[in-house]
């Protein structure tokens, strides 16, 4: 179905990640977007456009000349009470880095998918999730999905989260590059009315283009004040925890899928388990039914929110595990293990019972991952079992060392 | 024009209270900007002493809606406020006209936020960009910018033993963008506030892009005292230091008169930053000075009779 509408009659339709997320852009249908192309992220501004061009939707499209301008002119119109979006990759998320944290700052509910991919140098177009690792911190909640339908509902869900009056967050959602954003699935879109009704209109609390009610934006707020204001963003993501539940919930009596913070995949009586993040999910869940035939309690964590991180509820999923291991497609750099490692061993520490850990860096610059890589891990995993060791905290999988 | 009395009588938008330094331009660029809207305003401002100074949190001296978001980005944020009230209004979410206006120094305006600015010209946006002009990074205190003149004195390009300040002639902004092909451009000073406020008023009348390019003197990075302000920058007119002239639809004209072109030394001399120029040995500076103010001087006077020739 290429470029076009979705048709509201089909129940299933083949979709890349991107046609979906596009699409899920269409039946949002925000008053603005203001984008840039970069690869692999290009395709949803481009059907984005062909959607403008054909009056799809009544969406101003500014076709920005940078990242910077693109994130910039989003959170101009998003303080003047539009619905404004965006969406970028890797090198264009990083140009944007200064305005990430100012539209989280300015509380304004931004929604923006990003397809992952590697950061330079060296320059590489492929997945891994080295830019929005990076944004972690930035203020942004950062849900993330492991096939094009995740992604398609991520979005639609994003927008509940971001303006709910408690939240007033941006948000991203993130879809590995190409191997989802080009890769091509069945995907179950709601209908456009369905996603209008679930959306609804935006109800900003104070506009720039409210005439009887004029008001300063990103004023200098200085010793007497920054520390309060910091202190409410806090308390947003606090709240992000209770909202992106509820909003999880009424998706699912909308659609029939349940999404959660996290998804625990036989996970009860694991022995051992892989935490993981996007497509890489799918391929790990395969090993553990493998092993699970052959009777090995193997289990699987896949992380959906990233940010805010869901420290206890990890905590309560994991004690129990004994062997856990963390699988990051980002390395921090800091030689102590990538991101998620060291955020899920932070949240284990106050557990009663802590499993034995370890990480992996895997899949940069979209190095292949395959079912023997994930064979691997287990195998290690089992090791680590019978011997009561980690005989090598960080590892790296699948490179030439 | 809106007369003197008209403006006089015309609520303050921009209002007192506020933390520029005593003879400070840029409070008279604003105030005068906001007087000559007809409709309700929209400020997006860069970062710089016109934010810090106006905006210190619970206070501001705005009373129309005003957003900061950083320094290179006034013109990609007013794009934004600018594409949500043409879908807005379209979609019939919003009944009120609003004036969309963009404040900038210099140094957020010719060099960090000079790719944002050239973007917003090109895609058309209904805004108007004013720029304040003041010659170097004033809020971080006095770094030479691409607006900087030749030969000035700043913390960056200080006058020393063996260089005498800035080594570079400034960037001609105003032409840069008039290449834009824009619908309306144009420069004038804080001096000549008949001039200013006809300009903004013609500014935001026209459908599309706006730019103009105001030299906002700063006492301190000039140093000059600070009730000389409005003469010091009608002085830059009347040398041809900084002519005042508009492209409105690519017709090029002087919009302020001068009288007796006055050599540039005569209002060099009145600044503390082009102090060392006047020293033995430096003539041959004050020359090249004269000599560039003359040559950009003859192409713009070239320019406007070929604009005059052409319409005639």
């Amino acid at each position: 179905m290429g470029n076009s509408a979705l048709n509201e009659a089909v129940k299933s339709v083949a979709l890349t990640g991107n046609e979906a997320v596009a699409n899920a852009m269409r039946q949002v249908h925000p008053d603005v977007v203001a984008a840039y192309p970069i690869t692999p992220q290009t395709e949803i501004v481009q059907i984005f456009s062909t959607f403008v061009a054909d009056g799809l939707v009544q969406t101003e499209f500014v076709p920005v000349e940078s990242e910077h301008s693109a994130m910039s002119a989003t959170v101009g119109a998003s303080a003047a009470g539009a619905r404004a979006m965006t969406a970028t990759s890797a090198n264009g998320l990083a140009l944007m880095w200064e305005v990430l944290y100012i539209a989280a700052g300015l509380r304004l509910p931004i929604v923006m998918p990003v397809v992952n991919r590697a950061l330079s140098a060296p320059i590489n177009i492929h997945c891994d999730h080295s830019d929005t690792m990076g944004a972690r911190d930035s203020g942004w909640i950062q849900l993330y999905s492991e096939n094009a339908q995740e992604a398609y509902d991520n979005v639609i869900q994003a927008v509940r989260i971001a303006e709910h009056p408690e939240v007033n967050l941006p948000v991203m959602v993130m879809m590995d590059g190409f191997i989802i954003s080009h890769g091509m699935e069945n995907v179950y879109p709601l209908a456009d009315e369905e996603v209008r009704k679930f959306v609804g209109e935006r109800k900003p609390h104070y506009t720039l283009l409210d005439a009887d009610n004029p008001i300063t934006v990103g004023p200098l707020d200085l010793q007497d004040f920054y520390f309060e204001h910091r202190r409410q963003q806090a308390e947003a993501m606090f709240n992000a925890d209770k909202v992106v539940k509820e909003v999880a919930d009424e998706f699912a009596k909308l659609s029939g899928r349940q999404y959660d913070f996290f998804e625990a995949y036989q996970l009860d009586d694991a022995e051992m388990a892989i935490v993981v993040i996007g497509s890489t999910a799918g391929t790990a869940k395969y090993v553990v039914n493998e092993l699970r035939a052959k009777g090995v309690k193997a289990g699987l964590l896949k992380i959906r929110m990233f940010r805010p991180f869901p420290a206890a509820r990890l905590r309560e999923a994991l004690t129990n595990v004994p062997a856990v291991a963390v699988m990051d497609r980002a390395d921090s750099l800091a030689a102590c293990g990538g991101p998620l490692f060291g955020d899920l061993r932070a949240a284990l520490y106050s557990a009663g019972k802590r499993p034995l850990m370890n990480n992996y860096i895997y899949g940069l610059g979209g190095r292949d991952v395959t079912l023997d890589h994930i064979r691997t891990v287990y195998q290690d995993l089992e090791e680590m079992l019978r011997t009561g060791e980690v005989k090598r905290e960080i590892n790296y999988l699948g490179v030439r060392e | 024009m809106a007369t003197l009395k008209e403006l006089a009588s015309k609520e303050e938008l921009f209002t007192g209270g506020h933390r520029a330094c005593a003879g400070c331009a840029f409070p008279i660029a604003s105030k005068l900007a906001l007087k000559a809207a007809k409709n309700p305003v929209v400020v997006a401002c860069a970062t710089g002493c016109m934010e810090v100074a106006t905006t210190i949190y619970p206070y501001t001296a705005w009373k129309s809606s005003f957003i900061h978001s950083a320094f290179e980005n006034a013109a990609a944020t007013i794009s934004g406020v600018e594409a949500a009230y043409q879908s807005l209004t379209r979609q019939g979410k919003l009944d009120q006209k609003f004036d969309l206006i963009a404040f900038g120094g210099d140094g957020g305006t010719y060099d960090i936020g000079f790719q944002a600015l050239s973007g917003a010209m090109e895609r058309g946006h209904n805004i108007l960009y004013i720029c304040y002009d003041n010659g170097a990074y004033m809020n971080t205190g006095v770094q030479r910018s691409s607006a900087t003149p030749f030969g000035t004195h700043t913390t960056t390009s200080p006058a020393g033993r063996v260089q005498q300040g800035k080594r570079q002639f400034r960037k001609d902004l105003t032409q840069i963008i008039a290449a834009h092909e824009v619908p309306y451009v144009a420069q004038t000073t804080v001096g000549y506030w008949s001039d200013y406020v006809k300009k903004v008023e013609k500014a935001l009348a026209v459908d599309g892009p706006a730019f103009i390019n105001v030299l906002a003197p700063c006492r301190l990075g000039w140093g000059y005292p600070p009730e000389d302000t409005v003469k010091i920058a009608q002085e830059a007119v009347q040398c041809c230091f900084w002519p005042a002239y508009e492209v409105e639809n690519g017709v090029w004209r002087i919009t302020v008169k001068v009288r007796e072109k006055t050599p540039v030394a005569d209002w060099l001399k009145k600044q503390a930053r082009f102090r060392h120029l006047f020293r033995p040995g430096n003539e041959h500076l004050l020359e090249e000075i004269q000599a560039d103010v003359d040559r950009r001087w003859a192409a713009l006077l070239k320019r406007t009779e070929e604009s005059a020739e052409l319409s005639a």
